[in-house]
């Protein structure tokens, strides 16, 4: 129990048993797909989420050969989204090669809707209520919403109510230049009017976070992924398109010093102590992922291969809004009470996999779980969380490199998570243990725990 | 679908223009469909050895309307001169001639096949001598037909029946639709191995094969075609390509393998994926390859190393791969796409020539030994097919090059496939370490 009355954040669950641990099946990660993620207004600037979608779920169908199969739910969903596309998720499936008689739904948590129909997906085959599913997600950053401003919509709508001529005509004189002003979408917090890298800022500067630590987990973000496509890593799990075969804003080539060239693009106010970069902030992308999840008795079935299993996830939220924790600092408090769950620490993990929203807002959660004082005083612990080990971060790269297309980095993680616990096995006589951690607006975050199979 | 002259001189007034003119006429080819008939037309059959009767037997048998004496005026479907025990060459003259007067009766698109011995295997020089007379008259012969009509051989290896699986498979090929732009050529029956399909119109049912560079072209339509013939597919190209792949695996109902044949490992990784999902493999198309040209004055390393690799070096280590698998082993097919240029050569193409060459030459070495697993590799060596790759040929060039071959038109991307088909095919089980050209007869590496 927590000291401070922090139940809400604390590891008050920790008594909580694994409900029904024994009548529950495994839910098994068969493998993933997505398409390469381009940097918006690219290579992808014509194409709609429904578009990106169908693609990726057609690469999954064509690697594990799912034409005309009936899965039992496909889920995903996008952050960016039209009015028009309100059965996203469904409109994706009939336009895919899956048989039109499979049931889809759309799904919404900020940055963690990849990461969320993973984790709502498995806890239905874990029930026994499917036996296959399909998550995923999706997101433009180039072919977003643009809304009409709220006068002119008003006078739309009380036009389309009107009877008479007259009536029409006095709606119509209510009509103001500004009003034919389309708005673009906001990428700002409603609470408090400040963008997430403003966000991530108070927090950079709160940990007292290094330009120099920044750039060199970006640096590296880069290069564990050039080496991956190198290594033919991303073979079985990217699907070109458009013209494109890598992820379009991975920079192989980039250096430490070019790295240190850029200037700060956030927390400027901060003068000289400002320290967040294009470099090191993940820019706005476009992009899709997938990830076939089933039963080990569907995957058997079908001779699917078993990559690992979704063990366990934890979602958490914290009061930004009062700058009583940095925006995107969920995840902090999400892991300790997961890991308490399954009595594990963060030296059990052999590979972690934390969302590069911003290069800072990795190592804020890290700095997070090293201070014993919050340890103490937030997560309810005798001390610190822990060090995690870096050599275990991230080795394929991640966002930074990447890129973030809100929705479809969660399918991208867990797919790659899978495959490298898969080739890894066991260690110590266990299966190999993977962490995602995915932070999200509105102060959330979704995290979760994967097992070699 | 036939080039935009072929099908302008085949209708109204092109095809009076045309003719007044002189200018070439190629005709549209029956091409082959599940279900239609083998052949439009009675089948006439020349020749007087048992061979000739037993195969009559055999094609009454497929319901085909067979004669051993043609009503002159009456179309033929087929006229096949059975010249298996000609002993001298004088001996070739009573069938040849008695055939001579039914020519003028082929219907379109008709078939003219001999089958003969093998003139290496000769027992005297007089008999060398008429079975090699038989290689010349056919192809001759081939190229006085006219209106899609084609002219090939069957060559019986010693001890081997026209009966024996793989000469029936291979008749039955010849008549069909499907050796459409197979013209002029012989093929050798080397034993009597092979088995007849139960269904005709799905002679790969139940086989998992592999087709590379199946992204696009003429792998695409290899793809479709196994398929369609029965078989399970797994769809090899590289993961560039895997865009247009995961719309062929989606297709054809297969699985998508996004791989670089050149990877030291790609042959294990092949294995593996067909043995997860399907415990074995039977048939591996190697459809992979590039072209580089450059006249060898101008050759660069880059070009000259990259389609060595591609085209010859890594088809023999996956076959080496492969040859190791014991998932490799149930009457195990490989085919292998050749070229006439790797027979003729061809200017600007020394490299892709060699790599074509070497392809032939690994067939042939390696029959032996895939002979000990039941298996059968064998090569396609296409000419001029209409593909994206030939569109991109200037235009003069591109129509002389299409017209050169007795059918005066480029083949088609199925007509690569179908006799791929069909060499991976129980049926010709028999059939070993050849290659057969798909080139309409090109006048080029006759």
């Amino acid at each position: 129990m927590s000291i401070d009355g922090q139940s809400a954040t604390g590891p008050d669950e920790t008594a909580r048993p694994t409900a029904g641990a024994t009548a529950l099946r495994r839910a098994i990660v068969v493998g993933g797909n997505r398409i390469p993620f381009a940097r918006a207004g690219g290579a992808y600037a014509k194409s709609s989420n429904q578009d990106m979608l169908t693609a990726a779920l057609d690469g999954l169908i064509a690697r594990f050969g799912l034409q005309d199969e009936r899965v039992g739910e496909v889920a995903a969903g996008a952050v960016l989204k039209h009015s028009r596309d309100f059965n996203l998720t469904r409109e994706a499936v009939l336009g895919s090669a899956l048989s039109a008689e499979t049931p889809a739904y759309d799904l919404q948590q900020a940055c963690a809707t990849g990461l969320e129909t993973v984790v709502g997906l498995s806890n239905k085959i874990k029930l026994g209520q499917i036996d296959s599913a399909i998550a995923g997600g999706v997101d433009s950053a180039s072919d977003a919403p643009v809304v009409v401003s709220e006068g002119l919509r008003e006078v739309i709508l009380d036009l389309n109510r009107a009877k008479t001529l007259p009536q029409r005509l006095q709606i119509l004189s209510r009509l103001r230049p500004k009003d034919l002003a389309p708005l673009a979408p906001g990428t700002a917090e409603p609470r408090t009017g400040l963008s997430m890298g403003e966000h991530q800022a108070l927090t950079t500067a709160q940990w007292k976070v290094s330009r120099e630590a920044q750039d060199e987990l970006a640096l590296n973000s880069h290069r564990n992924l050039a080496a991956a496509y190198g290594a033919g890593f991303f073979d079985d799990l990217v699907t070109p398109y458009r013209g494109l075969s890598r992820d379009g804003n991975m920079r192989a080539d980039t250096s430490a010093e070019k790295l240190a060239s850029l200037k700060p693009v956030f927390g400027r106010n901060l003068g000289a102590d400002a320290t967040m970069t294009a470099g090191n902030s993940t820019p706005l992308t476009d992009g899709a992922s997938t990830v076939l999840l089933a039963s080990d008795e569907w995957a058997d079935a079908r001779d699917l291969p078993k990559l690992a299993a979704v063990v366990d996830a934890e979602a958490a939220a914290v009061d930004f809004v009062h700058g009583k924790d940095g925006l995107l600092m969920a995840p902090v408090f999400a892991v300790p009470r997961l890991l308490a769950r399954h009595n594990l620490t963060l030296a059990d993990i052999d590979y972690f996999e934390i969302h590069e929203a911003f290069a800072a807002t990795v190592l804020s959660t890290l700095a997070a779980w090293e201070d014993e004082d919050f340890g103490r005083t937030r997560l309810g612990l005798d001390g610190a969380l822990g060090k995690v080990d870096r050599s275990r971060l991230n080795v394929n790269g991640s966002s930074l490199a990447a890129g973030h297309p809100f929705a479809a980095t969660g399918g991208r993680i867990v797919a790659s998570l899978a495959k490298l616990l898969h080739a890894k096995g066991s260690t110590d006589g266990r299966p190999a243990r993977g962490l995602v951690s995915v932070c999200a607006a509105g102060g959330q975050g979704v995290v979760a725990i994967l097992e070699s199979v | 679908m036939a080039d935009k002259y072929t099908q302008l001189v085949n209708q109204g007034l092109g095809k009076n223009v045309a003719k007044r003119l002189g200018l070439p006429q190629p005709a549209l080819l029956r091409r082959y469909r599940p279900g239609q008939p083998l052949i439009a037309g009675p089948v006439v059959i020349q020749g007087d050895s048992a061979a000739a009767d037993q195969l009559g037997a055999e094609l009454l048998s497929w319901d085909l309307d067979v004669r051993r004496h043609a009503v002159p005026g009456e179309k033929l479907g087929a006229i096949i001169l059975v010249l298996d025990e000609v002993e001298r060459p004088e001996d070739l003259g009573r069938t040849v001639l008695s055939a001579a007067a039914s020519l003028r009766d082929l219907a379109p698109s008709g078939r003219v096949l001999t089958v003969s011995r093998p003139a290496a295997e000769a027992g005297s020089p007089a008999a060398a001598a008429a079975r090699q007379g038989i290689d010349g008259l056919l192809r001759s012969l081939a190229k006085e037909l006219r209106a899609g009509a084609t002219g090939n051989g069957i060559l019986l290896a010693e001890g081997v029946d026209i009966t024996s699986p793989s000469a029936l498979g291979a008749v039955r090929f010849f008549l069909s639709g499907r050796s459409a732009f197979v013209d002029g050529q012989f093929l050798k029956i080397s034993d009597a191995g092979g088995t007849l399909p139960e269904d005709p119109d799905l002679p790969l049912a139940g086989r998992i094969a592999v087709v590379t560079g199946a992204a696009r072209g003429i792998g695409a339509q290899i793809a479709r075609t196994l398929h369609r013939d029965g078989a399970t597919l797994v769809v090899v190209d590289l993961p560039a390509a895997g865009d247009h792949l995961a719309a062929v695996a989606n297709e054809v109902r297969g699985t998508a393998l996004q791989l670089d044949i050149t990877r030291a490992d790609a042959g294990q990784r092949i294995i593996d994926h067909a043995v997860q999902r399907h415990g074995r493999l039977d048939i591996v198309i190697h459809n992979a390859g590039i072209t580089r040209d450059k006249l060898l004055a101008n050759m660069d390393p880059a070009r000259w190393d990259s389609v060595i690799n591609i085209n010859i070096a890594a088809q023999l280590r996956i076959n080496e791969a492969l040859l190791a698998s014991e998932h490799f082993s149930q009457s195990p097919r490989i085919v292998t796409v050749a070229s006439t240029s790797g027979i003729a050569g061809n200017r600007g193409q020394t490299n892709y020539a060699a790599s074509k060459g070497g392809v032939m030459g690994m067939v042939r070495a390696t029959a032996p030994l895939l002979a000990e697993a039941g298996g059968t590799i064998n090569a396609v060596a296409p000419g001029f097919i209409e593909t994206e790759m030939t569109a991109r040929i200037p235009l003069a060039l591109r129509e002389t090059a299409r017209r050169l071959n007795s059918l005066k038109q480029g083949g088609q991307p199925a007509d690569v496939a179908e006799t791929i088909a069909f060499l991976a095919s129980d049926s010709a089980g028999g059939i070993t370490g050849e290659v057969l050209r798909v080139c309409g007869q090109n006048l080029v590496g006759a």
